[in-house]
């Protein structure tokens, strides 16, 4: 049936037709045609108090629910403010689309009031993008849109509209349709391929499962754990993967890389095999790359050939749909096994478990003695168990997070990876809250990165998600701090944030939020089921924490992962 | 190492931006890079010259852009190729003859006169142009501009570069 739709009503009924429940954004001159038919649509619009909130708002939405997040903004500021989001999203392949203002067709180049080069500036940091010249296309643009954020390698896409066309009218004829010669995401893996992983797997003796992100995201998480116990393999799971494999799998020997655990740092150093899937062998992960995993061979499963060879050369590579990928893996490896138990290659399981048991995460919190932040986030995990969904910055409070929260599902972790983003832990939580308001949703965040964001508490006040934040505060950029403790000579330049950090308890009541403080590790247990008991309104806690406090271990930045050091006298 | 790429694009707005943009994320070279038109409604050939010795990331991440529809990596004498070029050379009265005679080896064109200088076009291999070049330097070369090299299979002996 036809009728004639105004470009932005067209926009929004393409939007309903994709399954949007939400969408994330500011508004602005350049949008206002379409902010007024979104009041009739059945999409909620969340209202976030800067672009770059918004962004990272629909990165947690798909973080925590799989789908396609959206956002919208402006022309001008509004576009170049997602530009951070953006970017974010597509470090880590998450699936966002975009919806930004321009100004009118016939503005475009004359340097108009709020005109950006919104195309030109995002395509380097998109998977791909549009520029609708044509009201008419509309329907097949976000049809194309969803279908490559949410498809082969995920990652962010962006709508940009002209005024004039979200303003024309239009015959809609129903939905629109994808019309992509060259993009063809590849889903099995070549069988030749498969089978030479599996024979090459059965010959080795000391392999690996290096667990990247690119599971979560495939929904992977039931193969890849089946997949393990099937060959017998020890587990490590990137920052990007944490939870697509429990970490109580009886092989899960934790993160890899810079600051991760021996045992999973150790493993790839010795490993004669890596069976690598959904990861790209980030240089966090790998260190010095010459020095990386000198033994192994490797099998590169990955959605996108070109991380396939890009940083290590794979004696299998395999391209296709990481959980396509994986059945064939299971059912081949049944197939070569033909009955008989596989490999126990024992005497590797006894020494990487060996190394586990010898060089576990530690703290030591003194009862008398400031908060460690490792200790707030453990015992967090333990109230929690695997029932809440945790968000987190980026700095030292990131890393502690992942060592030790206790992940047991995928897309209960939601945190900048790839690009590293402060600021990212409070609008993720809102994100994530919206996709899922059934679900406690935690964020661990430092006290640098809580004072990029924090005006999307209000956000989260008004619109009603109750989310839970947790500043770990040391005042101060904690990481950057850490570096030039151990490698400037502990010459602190511009990382000092105590002499002028605002009143988090009263800033969070400013914000209708319920703030609290703790500062004495015997009473950390209670401040958690104060806050838990809370429902209706969001709480912040500012966590008292150690200034000094380290996180170890760590590979120094350059160094080989041979030389991970386990603490501070390791340095010396 | 020079390698010759050969790339397959929907003609869309901005397709050419998408490639520059991604050699230069990438830190690839460009030497030279053509494009235009194909007998295929809708699509357009860019013949692309990198300065690399990873001819294999640059497939892969030309394939990651969603217009490309192929990419074929031309190995020596799997491809014709051709430039073109238009060339300025010092000649007053005196000489003009002299490097009338000498372009005409190279089925070099006169295309303008002037009263110190003779403009030639000149169509070919690279190897061809340069040579071309050459012969000319005595004389003195005051402008040149290239087209950028151009490809076309040989028959039907190459293949694709893997694609996605």
């Amino acid at each position: 049936m036809s009728e004639q739709l105004t470009g932005a009503q067209a926009l929004l009924r393409s939007l309903e037709l994709e399954g949007v429940e939400v969408a994330f954004g500011v508004p602005g001159g350049a949008v206002l045609p379409l902010y007024d038919p979104l009041l009739d649509s059945s999409i909620r619009h969340v209202l976030a108090r800067h672009e770059q909130g918004a962004g990272h708002m629909a990165s947690g939405y798909a973080h925590a629910s799989g789908k396609v997040g959206v956002t919208i903004a402006t022309s001008g500021p509004g576009a170049t403010n997602l530009v951070t989001p953006l970017a974010d999203a597509y470090a880590d392949s998450i699936p966002v689309v975009a919806i930004t203002g321009q100004v009118a067709s016939s503005s475009i180049g004359y340097d108009a009031f709020q005109e950006a080069h919104t195309w030109g500036i995002t395509a380097p940091c998109t998977k791909h993008n549009y520029l609708v010249t044509d009201v008419n296309d509309i329907p097949d643009v976000v049809r194309e849109a969803f279908h490559l954020a949410a498809t082969g390698r995920q990652g962010p896409v962006l709508v940009d509209i002209p005024k004039d066309v979200l303003a024309a009218t239009m015959t809609w004829t129903g939905g629109g349709t994808v019309n992509l010669p060259g993009y063809k995401p590849r889903s099995e893996g070549h069988h030749k391929q498969i089978s030479a992983a599996v024979k090459l797997l059965l010959e080795s003796e000391r392999p690996v499962f290096y667990a990247g992100g690119g599971l979560v995201r495939a929904e992977a998480s039931q193969e890849a754990l089946a997949f393990a116990k099937a060959a017998n393999l020890p587990v490590v799971t990137t920052l990007m993967a944490r939870g697509v494999i429990p970490d109580s799998y009886e092989k899960h020997l934790g993160m890899p890389g810079m600051h991760g655990t021996y045992a999973a740092t150790m493993s790839l150093q010795k490993a004669d095999l890596l069976v690598t899937i959904g990861a790209r062998f980030d240089d966090r992960v790998t260190g010095k790359v010459s020095a990386f995993a000198p033994y192994a061979k490797v099998i590169h499963v990955d959605i996108d050939p070109a991380e396939i060879g890009k940083v290590r050369n794979a004696e299998v590579p395999i391209v296709g749909h990481a959980r396509a990928v994986l059945s064939q893996l299971i059912a081949e490896l049944a197939k070569q096994l033909d009955g008989e138990p596989a490999p126990k290659n024992q005497p590797w399981i006894d020494t990487v478990l060996g190394w586990r048991h010898d060089n576990p995460l530690v703290y030591d919190q003194r009862p008398d003695g400031p908060i460690l932040q490792q200790y707030f986030i453990d015992e967090l995990s333990r109230q929690m168990g695997d029932t809440a969904i945790v968000c987190a910055g980026v700095g030292q409070h990131q890393m502690w997070t992942s060592q030790f929260w206790r992940f047991e599902r995928p897309n209960a972790w939601v945190n900048s990876g790839g690009l590293g983003t402060m600021g990212y832990a409070v609008p993720a939580a809102v994100g994530a809250q919206a996709a899922m308001p059934d679900t406690t949703v935690w964020a661990i965040d430092g006290d640098g990165c809580f004072q990029m964001t924090s005006q999307e508490l209000i956000t989260a006040a008004i619109e009603g998600f109750p989310v839970k934040i947790a500043i770990m505060n040391n005042g101060a950029l904690g990481m950057v701090k850490q570096w030039q403790n151990l490698f400037y000579d502990g010459r602190l330049s511009g990382v000092d944030l105590s002499g002028g950090l605002p009143d988090f308890v009263m800033l969070a009541e400013a914000m209708g939020c319920v703030g609290m403080r703790v500062d004495n590790p015997a009473d950390v247990p209670a401040i958690i089921e104060k806050a838990m008991s809370v429902t209706d309104k969001p709480v912040v806690i500012e966590v008292v924490c150690d200034p000094e406090e380290m996180v170890f271990p760590m590979v120094p930045a350059g160094g080989s992962n041979d030389d991970v050091v386990l603490n501070k006298d390791g340095l010396k | 190492m020079n390698h010759l790429i050969s790339v397959l694009v929907e003609n869309k707005p901005g397709v050419l931006a998408r490639v520059a943009t991604m050699f230069a994320r990438r830190g690839f070279n460009i030497h030279s890079l053509t494009v235009g038109p194909t007998a295929e409604e809708g699509m357009s050939r860019m013949t692309v010259v990198a300065d690399t010795p990873e001819v294999e990331q640059i497939t892969k991440q030309l394939y990651k852009l969603v217009h490309t529809v192929k990419v074929t990596e031309f190995e020596p004498g799997q491809a014709v190729v051709r430039e073109l070029m238009l060339v300025k050379i010092n000649a007053d009265p005196k000489r003009r003859s002299e490097v009338l005679n000498a372009a005409s080896v190279f089925d070099a064109s006169a295309v303008d006169i002037g009263s110190s200088s003779l403009t030639f076009q000149v169509t070919g291999t690279p190897e061809m142009l340069a040579d071309f070049l050459e012969m000319m330097r005595p004389y003195g070369v005051s402008a040149l501009v290239k087209s950028g090299r151009i490809a076309l299979a040989k028959n039907s002996k190459t293949k694709a570069a893997a694609g996605p």
